[in-house]
């Protein structure tokens, strides 16, 4: 299935609003996806039998920058008997200011790999994951303060009496 | 692995540590343990010698190299690359290079010399890895002579390749629109001369390991990984292959020389018990050699005949003076010894410096199945699991 297609496919089956945007300017184009709405939109193209995108190749956690203010995931979804790829991207304004995390649905009962995936980007990142069943950092300490890859991560001075 | 929002633990980790039973012991299997490959904690949920749940605990060995390519050039990225995956570095700068030139266009612009030397140290690396995989998972179960030979055979391409780029195990050879350097003279008979010594030699393993009955008990019907596990947990590489799949990346996607040779893509077909056990995984990489060994013998043809070395030819030529791609997201993907290997380039287009970069190491994805396979087993088995899953630390912890 094509791309237009694949669009086509979810506005018929969740409507109209479920797309809020899409890329067309780079080399691979990508849909844009509601932030609530993810986990059904990949467990549709999961199953439908005209995509089946049964393989999760890449989930990202983006920061994309101060000035914006705007935190984002992006799958890379493939298709294993159709050979094919698809990227879809969730984004979200989220104040750095505030206590609590920008929050998107988890896709962990779609596809397992994002378990781990998830917990990447919780950790590295800063995003939290609704209904994710074991969201704990992964690559850092568990007592690590901050997210790295965020745009206005600053170090801690120290890490238990070491120097960072 | 129901959402726990009755239960009152925050976690899942959390759940199974605090309902563990008295008569349970929970066991910690590294970091610093031969068996686990490098510096890989695992904890065991153990009842006697039968293991209940296996905790991978990773990151040990992170060494942020997400964060470093935010602030590091493409090109000076290529050296943080090598060391991800450190026994398969030329993969690895290949696949990263390969993505940059998609970025900035220039993908069909180079040589077919370079092209094809690129897919010749490739796959002299893959080898080089797979013999690492094979060697370390005999001694994993037992078998000492096999581990040597791996080492001595593995050697002759470690030398080779020290010899085309200066050093041993992290080359920067790989650059974006180039190479470091062309072979060096002599370079296409010496590795002509290794093929035809290692050809005998992978009979001799196979002899002397792959149909040894003690080593088929320890292997086969272990640790089976079923076709449709494999691809929820996003496993790739030789471990999907293994349970039955063939999808190789270097036939999928068809980059650089892949499409110009002739090569099968092995399976694993449970010959000696199930399909996807570990024995399975095991042959798969035996026969990837094989085919890795072709590959070699096809580049070398060509590089020896229609695509000699002219004294004109400079493989930097292509070089750009600066690299700075348009602003988009791009994802590449690519077939390392270990499976999918993919990197994923946020840029601006206005800085050398790309906006954000991910990167999908195949052992990340490899290892998470392995609590899911590894329960109601012996600790045993567990050993002989994680040596088939074939992990590299360094691409796992990034």
């Amino acid at each position: 299935m094509s791309f237009n297609e694949i669009k086509a496919l979810l506005i018929r089956k969740f409507g109209e609003e479920v797309i809020v945007g899409e890329e067309l300017t780079g080399l691979q184009p990508a849909l844009i996806i509601h932030h609530d709405r993810i986990a059904e939109v990949c467990l549709e193209l999961r199953d439908n039998e005209n995509t089946y995108f049964d393989f999760l190749a890449c989930l990202s956690g983006v920061d994309y920058g101060i000035e914006e203010n705007m935190f984002g995931v992006v799958y890379h979804l493939s298709s294993l008997p159709y050979k094919t790829q698809l990227t879809l991207k969730v984004k979200k304004y989220h104040d750095r200011s505030r206590e609590e995390l920008p929050s998107f649905p988890s896709v962990n009962q779609v596809w397992r790999t994002a378990d781990w995936h998830e917990r990447e980007a919780f950790d590295l990142v800063g995003i939290h994951f609704e209904s994710h069943p074991d969201l704990r950092r992964i690559l850092l300490p568990d007592d690590w303060e901050g997210y790295p890859l965020r745009k206005d991560y600053k170090a801690q001075e120290y890490y238990h009496g070491i120097k960072v | 692995m129901e959402a726990n929002s009755n239960t009152p633990y925050k976690t899942h980790y959390e759940k199974l540590i605090s309902e563990a039973e008295s008569t349970e012991m929970i066991l910690n299997m590294g970091p610093q343990h031969p068996s686990t490959h490098g510096v890989l904690r695992l904890e065991l949920i153990t009842d006697g010698e039968i293991v209940k749940e296996v905790i991978p605990h990773v990151g040990y060995l992170h060494r942020c190299f997400e964060k470093h390519a935010e602030n590091l050039t493409y090109q000076q990225t290529i050296p943080f690359a090598d060391r991800m995956d450190y026994l398969a570095s030329m993969n690895n700068s290949h696949a990263w290079v390969m993505g940059v030139e998609r970025m900035l266009g220039i993908d069909k612009e180079i040589p077919k010399r370079i092209e094809y030397i690129r897919v010749l140290v490739c796959e002299l690396n893959r080898i080089g890895s797979h013999l690492i995989a094979l060697g370390t998972y005999g001694i994993d179960i037992g078998a000492f002579t096999p581990f040597l030979w791996c080492f001595r055979d593995r050697e002759h391409i470690m030398n080779m390749l020290e010899w085309a780029s200066g050093s041993r195990m992290l080359y920067n050879y790989i650059w974006v629109g180039g190479l470091y350097y062309d072979l060096p003279v002599g370079f296409e008979e010496r590795c002509k001369e290794f093929i035809d010594y290692f050809k005998p030699k992978m009979k001799e393993l196979n002899e002397l390991l792959t149909e040894n009955q003690i080593f088929i008990s320890r292997t086969a019907n272990v640790g089976i990984l079923p076709l449709d596990v494999a691809i929820n947990y996003g496993c790739s590489g030789p471990m999907l292959r293994a349970s039955g799949l063939k999808w190789d990346l270097r036939r999928v996607d068809e980059y650089s020389a892949y499409p110009e040779l002739d090569f099968e893509i092995p399976i694993g077909k449970g010959e000696m018990g199930t399909t996807g056990d570990c024995w399975d995984r095991f042959k798969v990489r035996v026969d990837e050699i094989e085919e890795s060994v072709k590959m070699i013998e096809q580049c070398l043809e060509r590089l020896m005949k229609d695509l000699k070395r002219t004294t004109d030819f400079d493989p930097r030529a292509k070089l750009p003076k600066k690299i700075i791609p348009k602003a988009q997201d791009y994802y590449l993907r690519a077939e390392s010894p270990r499976g999918e290997l993919g990197y994923y380039f946020i840029t601006d287009g206005k800085s050398e410096i790309p906006k954000r970069v991910k990167a999908r190491g195949p052992s990340f994805n490899n290892l998470h199945v392995i609590s899911e396979i590894s329960r109601g087993i012996l600790i045993a088995d567990l050993i002989a699991i994680i040596g088939s899953i074939d992990i590299v630390l360094g691409e796992l912890d990034r």
